[in-house]
């Protein structure tokens, strides 16, 4: 066992750090440190200088942009661009449809789609949900009907995360309604233009327009946009939410978060039990860095470590009571919705961003989930 | 960066199960020995010497090993994964790592010598009523006649200060700080009993007792006791990951075999959540206690002394969950003293409260956040981010 980074992933992590605070637009990172929501622009400006820089993708295959990095430096990659307050490759691009198409795609596909993907020139949403298929994906009823070369979609898709600025989206569909559930599945990329395809916000508890309905009515879609085989969309579903280990646990955010925390907590933490939320936090954070990095240390190359799925779990529960640390001490000041008189940005953001991060422990396999998973493939139970 | 055991370090562990595994793998087994005086195996001190695991923290040419942290934590794991009973923690790693520290070149010999061949066991005695965990002594003073110094006061609990060959005694000093002595037990007051887990302890009383000064005499050695301490905190840490693994392994054992209304408790999803959040006190505890051994490697100090803190508070925290849980997980059963499992409650427990529990340690973090903005665990040198 050894405690020090080689070296060579030192400088690596230093190159990281240098580029990330001094070579990245300043007043992105300042709406990011502030905790505001960014705009459209803000967000493509932002992945457009990570790509051209060669780090928007990394681990994607190099043919397409990836830079064959180890695991751990792709874990430093992420840690220091979320204590530098850079926002993370949108991740519906980097993560889920880039990689499914550099797997699953045709070579047209991947030759239509992945330069554009990285670059963000498009943006994706993601079309998994619906109202009686969370958690339980497999459930989903969106119908496409093959009609010579086209699909014929209909359904509703639903907590398409910032879908109101999405090009297009990867979408599961019901092709087979006869076999067993996960087996009648494929996956259909969708022109969000075509005709039939309606986008609806829902109003969520934080005040904000994050997530939306999606509704396909008689949408037609070319056949050649099926990503993968007919009816073989749950491998690639499964594909998609399985094979991140790096960057499950926001650790760099939350400890940016708590670190500016002490900070804004002024007077009040010279109170005992403050100071000891503070280091409890702290701790629990340190804990849960250290598993990511022997998850990282200890997958190279192979199976991941059983106890990456300890990384999700904890890692937004830890995010979630850092939200309500900061709450807390926003106290009374936190009321105002908005910029309320004289009251700081940060105090009457902290309520929006309480509320909002209670999804953490939701999506992406809900936190029960998780522990379904634990107790089944881990414990044996 | 890793986290993972050489071959070498593989083969330790392995050599390390093999023994005391053989050994204590029947519970039984080990309470039998638990309830006959000294409260260990002779035998098995005798057998740990000899495969160099006495002096294994020791410099070679006090007779023992100079083998690192790593190695310690790998032995200090396999002794907590069966409880076993031989005061590993409190006679090689806290004595024996105060003469080693502290000692002059003939008391290191001398005393590492014996300990490591296995023909002795020491006995830090080092807790004074209404003390907790600091790593100074009040209520035994040392009091020096020219070159003759004497104690007087009272050590309590002393882990296994009756069995002991050796004490080794911190005392206030005349002339301020705290030394180390050593003293030989013959005609010491030793009122010895047993402890919850299965161990030993006594009350020992000095009365103008002939002891010899460890090191320098009238040298100040809190900072070193302090050092010491922070070290068995960490392996004490790697004590408790070893009982932690061994009382979930049992409670999913158990979960998927006992049978309750006609299913086995498995079918519970409520049971196995709960076994799953052990599962994850678990990880979180293991990865910070196999960093702070790492920390404990470089050799600062100041940044074990950190880690130790910060690996104690999360071993306290995730002692008491997984082991209450898995009380509460098995039912009735556990309450027996014949399971197991009970005994690694107790065991994890006592452990937690042998040099700072998880109030401790919150405490002293607590009182050090501003000192930084974030911590950086994969930092070069001693600095925090």
């Amino acid at each position: 066992m050894q405690l020090e980074l080689s070296a060579e992933d030192q400088a690596f992590r230093e190159e990281m750090r240098e580029f990330f605070t001094m070579k990245f637009p300043q007043e992105i990172r300042d709406a990011v440190t502030a905790g505001r929501e960014l705009t459209k622009e803000q967000i493509v400006e932002s992945q457009q200088t990570l790509n051209a820089a060669g780090l928007a993708v990394p681990h994607w295959p190099e043919e397409w942009g990836g830079r064959g990095w180890s695991d751990l430096r792709r874990h430093l990659w992420n840690e220091e661009m979320q204590a530098a307050a850079v926002p993370l490759p949108l991740a519906f691009n980097a993560n889920m449809i880039g990689p499914v198409l550099a797997h699953f795609g045709s070579q047209e596909l991947k030759e239509r789609f992945l330069p554009p993907t990285a670059n963000l020139d498009i943006w994706w949403s993601q079309g998994f949900s619906e109202p009686d298929a969370g958690s339980d994906l497999a459930s989903l009823r969106t119908t496409a009907v093959r009609d010579g070369d086209h699909f014929v979609v209909n359904g509703q898709k639903t907590w398409t995360t910032l879908g109101q600025y999405g090009d297009w989206i990867f979408t599961l569909v019901r092709t087979d309604p006869e076999v067993k559930k996960q087996a009648g599945i494929s996956m259909l990329l969708i022109d969000m233009t075509s005709p039939g395809v309606e986008v609806r916000p829902i109003e969520l508890i934080d005040g904000g327009h994050e997530v939306n309905e999606v509704w396909f009515t008689d949408v037609r879609v070319p056949a050649d946009l099926l990503v993968g085989e007919l009816n073989g969309g749950w491998t690639i579903a499964k594909f998609l939410l399985g094979n991140e280990r790096v960057g499950v646990a926001p650790v760099g955010t939350t400890k940016r978060v708590l670190a500016q925390a002490k900070e804004l907590a002024g007077a009040q933490l010279e109170d005992p039990f403050t100071r000891a939320r503070f280091a409890e936090l702290e701790n629990e954070l340190l804990s849960l860095e250290l598993t990511a990095l022997r998850v990282v240390a200890h997958s190279e190359g192979g199976e991941p470590h059983p106890a990456s799925s300890v990384l999700k779990l904890k890692g937004t529960e830890i995010q979630q009571a850092v939200t309500e640390l900061v709450l807390d001490l926003a106290g009374p000041a936190g009321l105002a919705t908005g910029e309320g008189a004289g009251v700081p940005e940060w105090a009457h953001l902290a309520a929006p961003t309480y509320l909002n991060m209670r999804k953490a422990s939701i999506y992406g396999g809900s936190n029960e989930i998780q522990r379904q998973i634990i107790a089944r493939t881990i414990l044996g139970l | 960066m890793d986290f993972t055991y050489d071959d070498e370090q593989d083969a330790l562990r392995d050599a390390v199960r093999g023994l005391v595994g053989k050994a204590y793998a029947d519970f039984e087994q080990r309470r039998r020995t638990a309830a006959e005086e000294p409260g260990f195996s002779e035998k098995m001190w005798t057998q740990l010497a000899e495969m160099g695991l006495l002096g294994l923290p020791f410099a070679e040419e006090d007779g023992g090993v100079g083998a690192g942290p790593v190695e310690i934590g790998i032995v200090a794991r396999e002794l907590g994964r069966v409880l076993a009973p031989e005061p590993y923690l409190t006679s090689v790693v806290l004595a024996g790592g105060l003469v080693s520290a502290a000692g002059t070149r003939g008391q290191r010999a001398e005393v590492l010598g014996a300990l490591s061949a296995g023909e002795s066991v020491l006995a830090f005695a080092h807790d004074e009523e209404g003390s907790r965990w600091a790593p100074s002594a009040s209520a035994v003073r040392a009091t020096r006649d020219g070159d003759a110094w004497t104690l007087t006061g009272v050590k309590e609990p002393v882990p296994h200060g009756a069995r002991a060959d050796l004490l080794v005694v911190s005392a206030a000093l005349p002339d301020g700080g705290t030394g180390v002595f050593l003293v030989d037990p013959d005609g010491v007051q030793r009122d010895g009993y047993t402890t919850y887990d299965g161990g030993r302890a006594a009350r020992v009383t000095f009365d103008g007792t002939a002891a010899t000064p460890l090191g320098t005499p009238g040298q100040d050695l809190e900072p070193t006791i302090a050092t010491i301490l922070d070290i068995g905190r960490i392996m004490a840490g790697q004590e408790a990951l070893g009982a932690m693994e061994v009382a979930l392994a049992a409670t999913t054992s158990y979960l998927t075999s006992r049978k309750q209304f006609g299913v086995t408790l498995n079918t519970f999803q409520a049971l196995n959540f709960r076994a799953a959040d052990m599962y994850v006190s678990l990880e979180l505890a293991s990865s910070l206690v196999q960093w702070a051994t790492m920390v404990l490697a470089t050799g600062d100090a100041t940044r074990a002394a950190d880690a130790a803190a910060r690996a104690a508070y999360q071993v306290s925290r995730a002692s008491r969950h997984v082991g209450q849980e898995a009380i509460q997980l098995h039912g009735g059963i556990a309450m027996t003293a014949e399971y197991s499992v009970g005994m690694y409650a107790a065991r994890l427990s006592a452990l937690d409260h042998l040099l700072g529990d998880g109030q401790h340690h919150l405490a002293r973090l607590a009182a050090g956040i501003e000192g930084y903005g974030a911590i950086d665990p994969l930092a070069p040198t001693a600095g925090r981010g």
